[in-house]
This record gives structure tokens, C-alpha cells and sequence, in this order.
């Protein structure tokens, strides 16, 4: 605990001296609006009861948090002006900023905290986020005490504005279904640093400055236009001709290749740490010869994550080997890294058994992928396994519900597939590897049935250790195990890229990208 | 009286079709693999087993396909199209938020290829053999043949960044300040690259039919009493021929209604023009099954509407069809 409250005492001190510095550097503009293109449609707006950064791109501006995160990772005071962790880490008081209102003018209190707190517990698919907590305490209007069954390390992360937006409880509290709630796509009633003016679906969102916001003099923008615009292309060719002024997610590796030569432009990589996407080839570990881990691994030494990475991704995705993001302070670089070998691959088969037949070929295995952009990977996967001869045959599905059919009833030998960590490991990495959480039916669980009961062991232990030091190095041996067991082999992060006008001061570009406030971000003149 | 008879005849007729439409649809829908629950899961980064269980026993997903048939059929009959998983909005209200967007790019794409695919049809027929007349038919095979959201694509880099003359998406620019007059030039300013994509494909089918049926026309008998009258060549060709070889384009402009919508799929798609096209797209991807049946069933209406209102349009410019 004396270790975050010392993190804390350190951010404080750096905040105040990031805030005096930005200042002295550029003057922040005020007013005018920000163009902002989204290339997926937002079920609704109401990040409390739906997951994804469709909906936390606009519920980000909404809906403020307890906390935000720098590019550290260092938490930041935002609707909770400060915060404590009991000793024992079995409570997290939060002392609630005093002067918050919602959009409709009610004040924000510990009840609200408390409502949102239990909504997202019943609603957010995000079981694990907030499991641990028993009850939320409310001592006085502006003091939360969150009540803990076991020490919950990953809770500090899920309290950003993606994962735990502040909702009203006169709103949401009227006995409706929070998940079909009218207002959370019409007449939201936020507490954020925007408010709702238009939500026309397929089309656009039109946010506009909310004045009683309660971070004084903030936002710098009056306006900010969310167009809907699904195709890369005119995305692209928008953000060139100066129609729009900010894109997150883009992963074309084409079009960002061409927008970072343009001028008017920035494109970065920088932001996606905590939503923290990896590409991996999953191996069915129960059934066929996947099962057996020479085989996984010789796979592994034939496939060379440098053709992955220059050839099909262009240059512009990292490495990455483990199933934590390599952005994420518990990711352990220590680990076999399978560089091509495929002498070694071959021995491995050779070793384990698989003779080779007539044709060069040892056995058959089929490779899926989840959508249209994992082809090329698949194919390739074909063409290098044919070396080590094993013969591979691409199964393509019609769409994603098709493709979630086959992989969660165990229907694959290999798949390709993109998962994000969502912030702590708790939340989006202990899914794939726990034997508990081997059911079929439901994508993204642990479908490659992998079973090892130190691995369970060791995510049971660090979710519940308060020690960072402790905590990374309880996932560092949880990563050598994985990684030589493999269940999956990570070859890259997701290349995805925010592309910005250089107009754009402050872009966002912390570790949740558009899903953190945009109180900060300004048009310059 | 005969006619009424076979005006009933043929709505009694339209209503099995569309019964079967419904009955067609929602089994095929149902045969597809997964449902709303997985992209549910998937757009919100994955979903526990209760969860997902909890989404099927919302959206009544776990009850037998007899039954949801027969919920859904007794809906229509109601006029409810049900509820949108994706949207959570009643499918009708969706349909009708996205109709007027749809209706504006597809009416106008098909009047603008009716009109100039006319004069060209008649224009090359007139001088089959002259320059202008094979540029139109390179023209046409070339309209035709490319893709819609290539073209698209090719008119966004030519006119949006290139020459920076229109907007890259969308049916209207939410920044722009003024009065009426300044936002229906911005409406029309979006307007125009969407329109001459889509119009492009129907153009080309245009001209090349009315030129065979123009230059079938200027060979029969009739023509050739009104050349030996001594009409004018214009009089000839405006008055007499033009009306007679109209029919098979109507025809096929009705009959091709259809297929104007599902052009719009994609010119939608590439502009962002925020309507139907988009709209079916989307909850196709999402699995939305009550909107895809809803649109499906609207397109299903649309179309037998239109031949219907062929049907009378052909009666109403060629007599011989009169009779029947």
C-alpha cells in the first residue's frame, strides 16, 4: 500500500509541475470545434453497461471517472480529488470533488458513485472489473468507501472513464433496464467534461462544452463532432483534405503508411497500452496433434514474426510475445521468443514422432481467422508450415458470429485472433489461460482449453497482490510458463494508429487513446 | 370490372409472396451460425456465459423457432417489425429515420440516369456510326462494368482531395452555419458524388437499351410514312419513335428498382450517406436480425410496388399494352 500512496504523493507532485510546464510551452487555445471520425457505429453511449471503444470514445467525454491515467500509467485525480487504500487492501476510500454536477445541474455524491458502482457489477461484461467488491460505503455525500473481499489490485485501473463512468442515479436509478435505457443514447444526462447535443445513429454525435463542468476552465473545446464514417478510405482521404481533424483505431496499414508523409498530419502508434491488443495464432491444446506442445512449438520456429511485422503489417506493428501488451508495466520480456528456426522445428516433429511421408508432408492441421484482415496471416501461416511439412488448409468464415461458433466449441486446430488486455491483467489476460474459464459457447473465454495448475495458481496470487514489484514478477513466471507451454503464439500488437492534424494540440494519446477525457485537447490558431 | 378482378387478383398474389418473403427470410436468418449475443460480445471486447445467456433470454433467442416464427409473424401482421438488439429502437422507426436519406440518392440517381441515359440512347442511335457514338458505348460498358464503390472511391480522390470540390461522407455538414438556403447547398454538395456513382451503372443499361430500341424503332414502316410525309428529323424522332421505344426502358427502370437499392448498399457505404443501405450493412454485421428482416421485408414491399407501378406506367405511354 506505502508503495501506491507513494505513486500517488510522486503524481501529484509531476502533475503540478506537467500543468505549470505545459503552460509555459503552448498556450492552450479556447473555443472551436473538434472533427472526430469514428469508424464504428456506438450501440449507445452508456459505457456503464456496454464494454468497447465505440461507446468509451463518446462515454469518455460524457461521463467522468473517479480516476484518469497519464502515459505512465501513474493515476490522476479526476472526479476523486483524492484517494486512500486501506493497509490491508480490503477498502479504497475515494473523496469526491465537491463542486461536480451532472449535466442536469444535480450534484454528483458518493450515492451516485455507489449506483454506478452496482450497475456495472450486474451489467458490464466485465465480470472480474469489480468481483471482489461487497459494498460501496457512503459515509457522507462526498466520501465512497469501496469494500473489498480480497485485495484487488486491478480495481485502480478499472476506475478510468472506459470501464467505471459516474451515472446518475435519478437518471438511471427509475427502475428501467439500465442496458435498453432510453438515455443512453438520447438526453444522457452525463458527468463528463461534454454534454450530449445530437446522437443521429449511422451519422453522427455532436458534443458541445458543458460550462459547470467541474475542472475549471476546461474543456478548451466548445464543440466536438463525432462523424460515423465506417469506410478506411474516406476516412483517410478526410483526414487528408482537412474535413477531419482526429482519427483513433486506424489499423490499414496502407493508408497510415501514405498519411504519415503527408504534412498536415501526425500518425502515431502512441496510446493503446492499456486497451492493449494483440494478434496471436491460438493452438487447440485439447484435440488433434495442437495438442501436443512439439508441435505448438514447432510451429512457432517456423513462423517468422519479421515477414508478420515488414511484410504483411508493413513495419508500422511492434513485437510482442507474450499475452500481456509489451506496453503494460507487468509485461516480462524473459521469455523464448521463437525466432525462425526452422531446423529446430523440424527436429522437434522429427523427435516427437512425425515422419514424413511421400509427398514431404507429416499431417494436416486447418488455420481460422476472425475477420477479413487476418487472411493474409492465415496464408501465410500455410505457406510456412508447408517447410516443415505440415500441411495446412485455410478455413475461411463468412463473418464473426460464424467464425465465434467454430472456435468456442473447440471446431479449430489453429486460429488467428485479436484480444485486448482492457487495463489490468485481471481483467482481459487471465480469461484465456484460466482452466476455470474453459466454456464453450463463448468466444474469447479460454478456447484453447489450456489447463496448468501453476498458471492458475499464479493468476490466482497476483490478482490479489498489492506489491507492484511482487505483483510483476508473480506475471513474469506466469509469462515464461505460457510462453512455453503455448497455448498461443502473441506475434504483434494490433498496429492501430491515431492519426491527428498537427491543428490538434493535446491529441489523445495517454494509454486509453479516445476512451480518456478530451477536456485537454485544442484546435490551434 | 375485369380489371378491378385482376387488380385484387394481383394484391392477393403480392400478399402470399410477401408471406413467403417473411417465411423465407426469417428460416434463413435463423439457419445462419450465431446470433446478436456473439457480436454483442464481440463489440464489447467478450462476454461471460451468464451474460451471453442473459442477452439469448432477453431477446427471446433460447424459445423454439416455431414459436419465434410464430411471434414474429403475428408482430407483422400488427405492423410492429420488433425491436432492434442493436439499436434498441423499434425496427420501424429506424426504417422510417433512414428511408427519406434512401429515397433521395436513389430517386435522384435513377431520374438523372433516365434522363441522360435517354439522350445518349437516342444520340448514338441517331449517329450509330460517328465517334461519339462508340464513346458511348465504351462509355456504357465501362459504367457498367466497374464496380460502384470503385468508382466511388475513384471520384472521392479525384474530387475530395485531389480537386478539394466535395465533402468526403455524409448527407450533411453538422458545422455549417446559415439558413436554409446555405444548408441545402451543402445538402446538395454531398449529394453529388454519391449520386453520379450510383447513376453511373444505370446510365450505361440505359443508353445501350434505348439505343437498340431507338434504332429498332427508326426501321419500321411507320417511320418510314413519316420520313416520306416529310416530317422534320427532329419531329420524327422526339414525337413518334422516342414514346415508342421508351417502353423496354421503363421496363427495365422498374425492374431495376431493386437493384438501385442494392447499389445503394454500397455507394452508402463508401459515402457514409447515412441510410437504408447503411442501415442493412450494419445490422447484417451485427446480427441484428429484427432490422435485417424488417429491411429485407420493406425491400421485398418496395420491389412489388414498383412493378406494380410499372405495370401502370406501361399501360400509360404504350397503348398496345392497354388491351391486355
Amino acid at each position: 500500500m506505502r508503495t501506491l500512496l507513494k505513486q500517488l504523493a510522486v503524481a501529484s507532485a509531476t502533475a503540478v509541475m506537467l500543468a505549470t510546464s505545459a503552460v509555459a510551452a503552448d498556450e492552450p487555445t479556447k473555443g472551436g470545434t473538434l472533427v472526430f471520425s469514428l469508424a464504428q457505429q456506438p450501440r449507445h453511449l452508456n459505457p456503464a453497461v456496454q464494454s468497447g471503444t465505440a461507446t468509451g470514445a463518446p462515454g469518455a467525454q460524457l461521463f467522468a471517472a473517479p480516476l484518469r491515467y497519464d502515459e505512465d500509467w501513474t493515476p490522476q485525480p479526476y472526479l476523486a480529488e483524492s484517494w486512500e487504500i486501506a493497509e490491508d487492501g480490503l477498502s479504497v476510500t475515494l473523496n469526491l470533488v465537491k463542486n461536480a454536477v451532472f449535466h442536469d445541474g444535480q450534484p454528483i455524491t458518493s450515492e451516485d458513485v455507489a449506483f454506478s458502482v452496482k450497475t456495472i457489477q450486474e451489467n458490464h461484461p466485465f465480470k472480474t472489473m469489480f468481483a471482489p467488491v461487497t459494498e460501496v460505503q457512503t459515509p457522507d455525500a462526498h466520501t465512497a468507501i469501496l469494500k473489498l473481499s480480497k485485495p484487488h489490485p486491478a480495481l485502480m485501473l478499472a476506475m478510468s472513464s472506459q470501464l467505471m463512468p459516474i451515472i446518475p442515479k435519478h437518471v438511471y436509478g427509475d427502475g428501467q433496464d439500465p442496458k435498453a435505457h432510453p438515455q443512453n443514447s438520447d438526453d444522457v444526462v452525463g458527468s463528463g467534461p461534454f454534454k450530449l447535443v445530437e446522437f443521429k445513429r449511422d451519422e453522427h454525435i455532436i458534443l458541445e462544452r458543458f460550462d459547470d463542468f467541474f475542472m475549471e476552465g476546461r474543456p478548451y473545446l466548445d464543440k466536438m463532432v463525432m462523424r460515423i464514417i465506417k469506410d478506411p478510405s474516406a476516412r483517410a482521404i478526410g483526414l487528408e483534405n482537412g474535413e477531419i481533424h482526429l482519427s483513433t483505431f486506424e489499423v490499414v496499414a496502407r493508408d497510415i503508411k501514405r498519411l504519415q508523409k503527408v504534412d498536415s498530419l501526425t500518425a502515431t502508434p502512441d496510446g493503446y497500452a492499456a486497451i492493449g491488443p494483440l494478434d496471436w495464432l491460438a493452438f487447440n491444446t485439447a484435440s488433434g496433434n495442437t495438442a501436443d506442445v512439439n508441435v505448438r512449438k514447432a510451429i512457432a520456429y517456423a513462423i517468422d514474426r519479421d515477414f508478420i511485422l515488414n511484410a504483411i503489417h508493413l513495419g508500422i506493428a511492434d513485437e510482442a510475445s507474450t499475452g500481456i501488451h509489451p506496453g503494460s508495466p507487468l509485461y516480462s520480456g524473459d521469455v523464448e521468443t521463437y525466432a525462425l528456426d526452422l531446423d529446430k522445428a523440424n527436429q522437434l516433429l522429427d523427435d516427437a514422432g512425425y515422419e514424413k511421408g511421400d509427398d514431404g508432408m507429416r499431417f494436416k492441421l486447418s488455420v481460422d481467422f476472425g475477420w477479413p484482415e487476418m487472411k493474409p496471416k492465415a496464408e501465410y501461416t500455410k505457406a510456412a508450415l508447408k517447410k516443415i511439412g505440415i500441411d495446412v488448409t485455410v478455413r475461411s468464415s463468412p463473418d464473426f458470429p460464424s467464425w465465434a461458433k467454430r472456435i468456442s466449441n473447440y471446431d479449430f486446430d489453429m486460429t488467428w485472433d485479436t484480444v485486448f488486455n482492457w487495463g489490468d491483467p485481471v481483467i482481459g489476460v487471465h480469461r484465456t489461460y484460466q482452466s476455470s474459464n474453459i466454456i464453450p459457447g463463448v468466444i474469447w473465454s479460454n478456447t484453447q482449453s489450456y489447463k496448468n495448475d501453476r498458471v492458475d495458481e499464479l493468476m490466482e496470487m497476483a490478482g490479489v497482490e498489492t506489491d507492484e514489484a511482487k505483483r510483476a514478477e508473480l506475471y513474469a513466471e506466469f509469462q515464461k510458463i505460457v510462453t512455453d507451454e503455448l497455448p498461443l503464439y502473441t506475434t504483434n500488437t494490433l498496429p492501430y494508429h491515431t492519426i491527428y492534424n498537427n491543428k490538434v494540440g493535446n491529441p489523445p494519446i495517454g494509454i486509453w487513446a479516445s476512451s480518456s477525457p478530451m477536456d485537454l485537447v485544442y484546435i490551434k490558431e | 370490372m375485369n380489371v378491378i378482378s385482376t387488380i385484387l387478383q394481383r394484391v392477393l398474389w403480392a400478399a402470399l409472396l410477401l408471406l413467403a418473403v417473411l417465411i423465407l427470410n426469417f428460416s434463413m436468418m435463423h439457419l445462419a451460425p450465431g446470433d446478436i449475443a456473439d457480436t454483442i460480445s464481440q463489440s464489447m471486447g467478450g462476454a461471460d456465459a451468464t451474460v451471453m445467456a442473459q442477452i439469448r433470454s432477453d431477446y427471446g433467442l433460447d424459445k423454439p423457432f416455431i414459436f419465434q416464427l410464430g411471434t414474429y409473424i403475428g408482430k407483422v401482421l400488427h405492423f410492429d417489425l420488433g425491436y432492434s438488439y442493436f439499436y434498441n429502437q423499434p425496427v420501424t422507426t429506424i426504417i422510417f429515420e433512414k428511408l427519406p436519406a434512401t429515397l433521395l440518392l436513389v430517386l435522384t440517381a435513377q431520374i438523372l440516369a433516365l434522363i441522360i441515359g435517354v439522350l445518349l440512347g437516342v444520340y448514338s442511335a441517331r449517329n450509330r456510326d460517328g465517334w461519339a457514338s462508340h464513346f458511348v458505348t465504351f462509355f456504357a460498358l465501362f459504367g457498367y462494368s466497374a464496380p460502384v464503390f470503385w468508382t466511388g472511391i475513384l471520384l472521392l480522390i479525384a474530387f475530395s482531395l485531389k480537386i478539394p470540390l466535395f465533402p468526403v461522407a455524409g448527407m450533411v455538414d453538422v458545422t455549417v452555419e446559415g439558413g436554409f438556403i446555405a444548408k441545402f447547398i451543402d445538402l446538395l454538395r454531398h449529394m453529388v458524388l454519391p449520386v453520379i456513382t450510383l447513376s453511373s451503372i444505370f446510365i450505361a443499361l440505359y443508353s445501350r437499351l434505348c439505343r437498340a430500341s431507338m434504332m429498332e424503332v427508326l426501321e419500321t414502316d411507320y417511320i418510314r410514312t413519316a420520313k416520306s410525309k416529310g416530317l422534320s428529323n427532329r419531329e420524327i424522332v422526339y414525337k413518334h419513335a422516342l414514346k415508342n421505344s421508351l417502353s423496354p426502358v421503363i421496363t427495365l427502370a422498374g425492374l431495376q428498382f431493386s437493384a438501385v437499392i442494392s447499389g445503394a448498399v454500397l455507394v452508402e457505404t463508401v459515402f457514409s450517406w447515412p441510410g437504408l443501405g447503411t442501415l442493412a450493412l450494419q445490422s447484417i454485421i451485427a446480427r441484428d436480425t429484427p432490422t435485417i428482416l424488417g429491411i429485407l421485408f420493406f425491400s421485398a414491399l418496395v420491389v412489388i410496388v414498383g412493378n406494380l407501378l410499372t405495370d401502370l406506367a406501361l399501360r400509360f405511354v404504350d397503348p398496345r399494352v392497354r388491351g391486355h
